[in-house]
């Protein structure tokens, strides 16, 4: 067998190739969208024709996901953790139909916020679905898991949840790969209603799915991922290490015995029988969790818990919020840890910027001039590399919540009284999640400004092709937007004074206006050209 | 054998090419290796590092734990500094001397070399001029890969296969341009 070097989420996208998926789907977000941009890249996946689109978004790719599994082909939907609050209607109710080919729900967490706007736990997810979770270690285990969840998923007909973390998402090691499987035939769930969730099924489904608990906690108690360290030497700690948070466990003894007896939980519902015994058998336990302290507060719970020590998240023991690392890890076993020079006063942040050239400097160095008039705190803004509009020399956005929040929120604050209430959205963004939200505008003649900034690419994920590119203005139109107040623009600065004025005369206009300032990434232009080279 | 590198830089500079010319040598070896890397955010001009772990033996971090990194190698002399923490205390810090300036108010450099000067183990070298003088413009990285290579525990002879390999289809433009550059790095070593 071929040994490669891959990401976690290249590991992954290589392990649903060779286990035979049908369709991949997913809307970008760090730290999941290498695992679509590996299964675009490969020939694989060419060859055996399996669908690889972006979609809109994440509910979007979760709903046909959902229907491709109904086909009877396996399949495989990835997003980041905010992406599984956008679909966590179909997610939730995907539990309750219940597969047909195999479904697996990929979540890549991003503990510590290196590139998102919070930190969630998506195990809660799973287990609040209450499907089987998998959490791999290592990158090993992300093309490993793929198998055994599309079987898993197979086996019970349900969907299951494989959660990732940065760290995994982004670090490369080398995995053995398997031999390929053949992707199923299309073919009816056996069950013509497994998906009809009128209430008098989704009652029955809603029993069937609680009746499976007990074989996912089987499942769970004979996992290959779930393993047990045994050692008799020293019964003061056992210790639960949980997905990537083992690595760091095992880094600290690396090399030596290690003297305490050991879990390893990387498959859930948490096995239950075998954190008992370890209760039972050691004086104290020590839970480490790369993200919530999911686990902790589930062993706390227990009606046999509550006499010794639990150490971890909740204690103290481990800070509450962040990613874990080994330093951490060492300090909660009270090994000797020495950190090197601290990092010299000289040395000066260096955040994050828009490239130089960025169309979006020129959009918002305009609006800035066009809003001077009425004071700062007018522009809602959304996420995406336009996000850093908040920085200075800009500093011309005063809000960045969720993906489409930018064209409701200035809706409500214009509802409010707000003048001018102008919102600043992506393309790709508006593609994901404004659209309603500007039927909601158009709906009631919202005295808002809604500029799109185009730069014809998903850019801050890294240039990933979006579903509306070329149609914004027959969107909107479509959506009700009058014609003559949707106002494109070329965003350079020679075309400053137009800009600006645009902008005013927008402003001055009482009802819903659109603005698309329209000039491509200068990142996607230069790999454009090159490749042209 | 174990080397824990930290790789580091300013988004767009080339730290990752590094890390495969490394990796590409060290599995070469028959070693294990991990590399963690920097997506996102931070990629648009932001510092960015990668932790590379090589070993014979089984690695068990994607990180490498504060106070054990054997080299910071970086591209960029501030951001040099700012993974001190991860040093060991017989740790090397290979940096390149030219600043990279695209923040408001970028330090002293001198500051900053003397701060790099300080270190029990360093090279502080000029690969921006360097690469130029060999007529490898756009391989500053090289030349600092080359800078290290002694301390990396990589014979010249393995990097400059990787270099072939790694770049060929490039053309033999490109690869010549790196194998200058690796070559002058070496002899800074
Ligand atoms: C629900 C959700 N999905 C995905 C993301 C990741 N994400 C952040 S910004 C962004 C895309 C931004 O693209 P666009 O709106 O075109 O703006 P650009 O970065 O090109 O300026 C994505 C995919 C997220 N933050 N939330
Ligand atoms: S990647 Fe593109 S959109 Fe993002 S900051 Fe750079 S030029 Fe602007």
């Amino acid at each position: 067998m071929e040994k490669l070097m891959l990401l976690g989420d290249e590991a992954l996208a290589q392990g649903a190739l060779d286990a035979g998926i049908s369709g991949a789907y997913a809307y970008p977000g760090t730290p999941s969208t290498e695992i679509m941009e590996y299964i675009q890249r490969s020939k694989q996946a060419i060859e055996q024709k399996v669908h690889r689109t972006w979609s809109s978004n994440e509910k979007t790719a979760v709903e046909s996901a959902i229907g491709m599994s109904y086909a009877g082909k396996r399949t495989i939907v990835c997003m980041k953790h905010v992406g599984l609050n956008v679909a966590a209607d179909p997610f939730m109710n995907s539990a309750f139909t219940g597969a047909n080919g195999g479904l697996l729900v990929v979540v890549a967490d991003d503990p510590s916020m290196h590139s998102s706007q919070n930190e969630q736990d998506s195990r809660f997810y799973g287990k609040f679905a209450l499907i089987p979770v998998l959490e791999p270690s290592n990158q090993q285990e992300c093309y490993d898991m793929v198998f055994n969840g599309l079987t898993l998923s197979e086996k019970y007909h349900v969907p299951v949840l494989l959660r990732l973390t940065t760290r995994l998402s982004h670090s490369r090691a080398g995995i053995t790969t398997r031999q390929t499987l053949p992707p199923n035939q299309l073919h009816f769930p056996e069950d013509p209603n497994q998906f009809m969730l009128l209430p008098a099924f989704a009652r029955k489904k809603y029993k069937n799915l609680i009746a499976l608990q007990n074989d996912f906690l089987k499942e769970s108690a004979t996992s290959v991922f779930n393993k047990k360290h045994e050692s008799e030497e020293n019964r003061r700690l056992g210790i639960i290490a949980c997905g990537l948070a083992y690595n760091y466990l095992m880094e600290n003894f690396a090399g030596k015995q290690i003297p305490y007896p050991i879990l390893k939980i990387c498959q859930y519902p948490v096995p239950v029988e075998a954190v008992t015994e370890l209760y039972n058998s050691c004086e104290s336990l020590l839970i480490l969790e790369e993200g919530m302290p999911i686990v902790e507060e589930m062993v706390k719970g227990f009606s046999w818990s509550g006499t010794k020590p639990i150490k971890g998240r909740l204690d103290g023991t481990i800070p509450r919020d962040g990613e874990l690392n080994p330093n951490i890890v060492a300090r909660a076993l009270g090994l000797p840890d020495k950190v090197g020079a601290d990092i010299p006063d000289v040395v000066a942040p260096r955040p994050p910027q828009l490239c130089i050239g960025c169309p979006h400097a020129d959009s918002y160095l305009a609006l800035n001039e066009a809003l001077k008039e009425y004071g700062k705190g007018h522009v809602f803004s959304d996420i995406g590399c336009y996000t850093l509009g908040f920085m200075p020399p800009y500093q011309a956005i005063n809000s960045c919540v969720d993906m489409g929040a930018s064209i409701t929120m200035a809706k409500g604050a214009a509802d409010a009284g707000l003048y001018p209430a102008v919102a600043v959205i992506g393309d790709s963004t508006f593609a994901h999640s404004g659209m309603t939200g500007l039927l909601d505008c158009v709906y009631e003649k919202a005295n808002v400004v809604i500029v799109i900034l185009d730069n014809s690419t998903t850019g801050m994920t890294g240039g990933q092709a979006y579903t509306a590119a070329g149609h914004l203005e027959d969107i909107c139109i479509g959506l009700g937007v009058e014609k003559e107040h949707i106002r494109v623009f070329v965003p350079l600065k020679k075309n400053f004074d137009e800009m600006v004025q645009i902008y005013k005369e927008e402003i001055a206009y009482d009802g819903v206006s659109v603005v698309i300032p329209r000039r491509e990434c200068v990142q996607t232009l230069k790999k454009k050209n090159k490749m042209e080279e | 054998m174990k080397k824990d590198i930290i790789l580091a830089g300013v988004g767009g500079q080339g730290i990752l090419t590094i890390a495969t010319l490394i990796g590409y040598a060290a599995l070469k070896r028959g070693w294990n290796l991990k590399q963690a890397e920097v997506h996102g955010m931070s990629q648009r001009g932001g510092d960015v590092q990668s932790h590379l772990r090589l070993s014979d033996e089984p690695i068990w971090s994607d990180l490498i734990p504060f106070g054990k990194a054997d080299i910071i190698l970086s591209v960029e002399p501030m951001e040099a500094l700012r993974y001190l923490p991860y040093l060991s205390d017989e740790g090397w810090v290979i940096t390149n001397s030219t600043p990279f300036n695209n923040i408001a108010k970028y330090p002293e450099i001198a500051d900053i070399h003397n701060r790099v000067k300080e270190i029990k183990n360093h090279i502080l070298i000029d690969a921006d001029s360097i690469a130029k003088e060999v007529k490898a413009n756009r391989s500053m990285n090289i030349v600092m890969l080359g800078a290290a290579t002694k301390q990396l525990g990589f014979e010249p002879d393995e990097l400059k296969e990787a270099i072939k390999t790694i770049f060929s289809k490039k053309g033999d433009v490109i690869v010549e341009a790196n194998l200058r550059a690796l070559e002058a790095g070496l002899q800074l070593g």
